[in-house]
C-alpha cells in the first residue's frame, strides 16, 4: 500500500499558557481521500489543520506531509512546504485593497511564475468557482458565498496535491454550503485530496466520505481504529 | 526569464505602484532626506572649492628676516652666507633701512607721519625668497633663525596658507562629522517609513507567508523601496545644492568683479555625484535592513 499522504503520529499541542489542544493524535490521510474533520467548537480541529502546513507547530509527536518531516522541518523550508497545499482559512485572509484577480494571483506571484502563465491559472481558477465575471471586482463587492469561493480559487490556483479548507461553509445557507462542498468533491474527483474542518451536523449527514471526529483534542475515528 | 530576476523586477515595479498610489507623502519623505543631506553636501563642495582655490595660488613662501639695529658687520655677512646656503633658496635681497623707509614713504597717506619722525624707527633686513610649496621649510628656517646672533626678528609670510590650510582640514572635520551624523539620520528616516510600510502591509504580509512567501520575497519589496528613498533623496540633495551654488555664483562673480577676479563655485564631478547617490541609497538600504530585521520576524501568521 502506498505512503499515506498525511500522517500524525502521537501529535500533541500545547499553546504557551493554555491546556492541551491536541492529545496524542494519530490518523492518517490517503492520497486521493476526501476527509471531513468534524467536532464541537474547541474541539481542535483548526488546530488540527494548521499544523500540517507549520502555520503552528506540535508540542510532540511526528507529522508526515508528502513524506517529509514537519516537526523538523527549518524555518525555511516552510514556504515550500506550503506551496504544495491550497489552504482556504477561517478567517478567509482576502485582501481587500485589490481586485479579485489580483487576490488569486497572489501564489503565483510568490512562486516567480511568468505572467503570462500566471494570467491563464488565475482565469482558469476563477472559471472553475464561477467568478470569472468579477474578476475586476472588488471582494467587499463580492456576497458571503462569493468571497468563499474567491477564497477557494486562491487555494487551488497554484495546484496542490492537498486542499486544506477550515469550515469553509460556516458562515453559509445551505444553498450555498452545498455549492462549495460539491465543488470540493469536484476537486477530489481528479486527484487532489481533500481535508475540511467543519462542524456542520446537516452537511455530515448529506455525504459519505470519512469521516474524522474530534472530541476535546482526540480522535474517534472509526475508519483508522 | 527565471523567477528571481522576476520578483526583482516585481518589487521594482512595485515601487512605482507604492509612489504612485502616495506621491506626496513619498515626495515629502524624499525632500526631507534631501534637505538633510544637502548639508554636508553643500559643506563638502564648499571646502573643495576653498581647497582648489588655495592650491591654485602660488605659495612661493617669503621670510623677512629683522636685524638689530647696529648688528656687528661680521654678524651681517656671516648671516648673508647662511642665507644663500638655505635648501630651496630662489633669492635673498638685503633691504636697507633707508630703502625701507622710502618706500614707506612712498604709499599714500604715509609721508606726513614719517616726517614727523626724528630717526628712522626701521631695522635693516633680508627678505629670502623660498622654493614653490616649501611652506614647510620655511617655517624650520624660522626656528633655526631665531635667537641667532644679530636678528632681532623673523617673520613668514606664508603663515597665511598654513591658516587656510587648518581652516580647511577643521572643515573637512566639519563635513565628516556632519556627514556621520546625518547619515544616522537618514537610516533613522528609512527605519521609521519602513516601518510604517510594514505595518500598513501587515495583513499582505501575513497571506503570503501563509501562501508559501519566503522571508527574502517578503523583504524584497521593501529593500527596493528603501533603496530607492534613499536615492532619490539623494538626487533632491544633488539638485538643491546646485541651485544653491548657482545661486551663490551669480553673487560671486559680482563680488569678483569689484577687484577683477573670477570667483566661480565648481560642482561636483560626475564621479562623485554618482558616488554620493551611491552612497544615499546605501543608507537607504540599511535603515531598510534594520526596520525589517526588526519588524517583519514579528509578523508570525496564525
Ligand atoms: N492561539 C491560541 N492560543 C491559545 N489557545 C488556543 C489558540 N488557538 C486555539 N486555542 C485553544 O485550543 C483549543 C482548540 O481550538 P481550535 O483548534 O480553534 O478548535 P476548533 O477549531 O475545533 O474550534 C481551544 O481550547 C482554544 O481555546
Ligand atoms: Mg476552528
Amino acid at each position: 500500500m502506498a505512503q499515506p499522504i498525511i500522517s500524525f503520529n502521537n501529535v500533541s499541542k500545547r499553546y504557551p499558557g493554555g491546556r492541551e489542544a491536541l492529545s496524542n493524535i494519530n490518523f492518517t490521510v490517503e492520497a486521493g481521500e476526501f476527509v471531513l474533520l468534524t467536532g464541537h467548537s474547541g474541539a481542535g480541529k483548526s488546530t488540527l489543520l494548521k499544523l500540517i502546513p507549520a502555520i503552528e507547530r506540535a508540542s510532540s509527536g511526528t507529522i508526515l506531509v508528502n513524506g517529509q518531516s514537519i516537526s523538523t522541518l527549518s524555518g525555511r523550508g516552510i514556504p515550500y512546504l506550503r506551496r504544495n497545499l491550497g489552504l482556504v482559512f477561517q478567517d478567509q485572509k482576502l485582501l481587500f485593497d485589490r481586485s479579485v484577480f489580483d487576490n488569486v494571483i497572489l501564489p503565483m506571484l510568490v512562486t516567480g511564475q511568468s505572467h503570462a502563465e500566471s494570467t491563464r491559472r488565475v482565469r482558469a481558477a476563477l472559471d472553475k468557482v464561477g467568478l470569472l465575471d468579477r474578476e475586476r471586482a472588488n471582494p467587499v463587492a463580492l456576497s458571503g458565498g462569493e468571497q468563499q469561493r474567491l477564497c477557494i480559487a486562491r487555494a487551488i490556483v497554484n495546484r496542490p496535491t492537498i486542499l486544506i479548507a477550515d469550515e469553509p461553509t460556516a458562515s453559509l445557507d445551505d444553498e450555498y454550503a452545498d455549492a462549495i462542498m460539491e465543488m470540493f468533491r469536484s476537486f477530489n474527483q481528479v486527484g487532489v485530496t481533500v481535508l475540511i474542518a467543519t462542524h456542520d451536523r446537516d452537511l455530515i449527514a448529506h455525504s459519505s466520505p470519512r469521516v474524522v471526529h474530534l472530541q476535546r483534542g482526540r480522535v474517534l475515528d472509526k475508519a483508522t481504529a | 526569464m527565471n523567477a528571481l530576476i522576476r520578483h526583482h523586477l516585481h518589487s521594482l515595479r512595485q515601487s512605482g505602484v507604492r509612489f504612485a498610489s502616495a506621491p506626496f507623502a513619498a515626495l515629502a519623505n524624499m525632500v526631507v532626506i534631501g534637505v538633510v543631506l544637502a548639508l554636508p553636501l553643500g559643506m563638502y563642495l564648499l571646502v573643495s572649492n576653498v581647497q582648489s582655490l588655495a592650491s591654485s595660488i602660488p605659495t612661493e613662501p617669503q621670510i623677512s628676516v629683522f636685524l638689530t639695529p647696529g648688528a656687528a658687520k661680521t654678524d651681517v655677512a656671516a648671516l648673508e652666507n647662511r642665507l644663500r646656503a638655505v635648501e630651496h633658496v630662489r633669492s635673498v635681497r638685503f633691504v636697507s633701512r633707508e630703502a625701507a623707509l622710502a618706500s614707506l614713504k612712498r604709499s599714500p597717506g604715509m609721508a606726513d607721519v614719517i616726517s614727523t619722525l626724528r630717526e628712522n624707527p626701521l631695522p635693516d633686513a633680508y627678505v629670502v625668497t623660498l622654493g614653490e610649496g616649501s611652506a614647510a621649510a620655511a617655517e624650520r628656517l624660522e626656528s633655526e633663525l631665531k635667537g641667532v646672533p644679530g636678528i632681532a626678528h623673523v617673520q613668514v609670510d606664508s603663515a597665511w596658507v598654513r591658516r587656510i590650510d587648518a581652516l580647511l582640514s577643521l572643515g573637512r572635520s566639519a563635513v565628516i562629522l556632519l556627514s556621520a551624523l546625518l547619515s544616522l539620520a537618514l537610516v533613522a528616516v528609512t527605519f521609521n517609513t519602513i516601518r510604517l510600510q510594514i505595518l500598513t502591509q501587515r495583513e499582505e504580509i501575513e497571506v503570503s507567508k501563509l501562501i508559501g512567501a519566503t522571508d527574502a520575497y517578503v523583504r524584497r519589496p521593501f529593500f527596493y523601496w528603501g533603496g530607492l528613498l534613499g536615492a532619490s533623496g539623494g538626487l533632491c540633495a544633488l539638485l538643491l545644492v546646485f541651485l544653491a551654488q548657482v545661486l551663490l555664483n551669480r553673487n560671486l562673480s559680482e563680488f569678483g568683479n569689484l577687484y577683477g577676479v573670477e570667483l566661480r563655485l565648481q560642482f561636483l564631478p560626475v564621479a562623485d555625484a554618482a558616488l554620493f547617490l551611491a552612497f544615499a541609497a546605501l543608507l537607504g538600504w540599511v535603515g531598510t535592513y534594520l526596520s525589517v530585521s526588526r519588524h517583519l520576524s514579528k509578523i508570525q501568521p496564525r
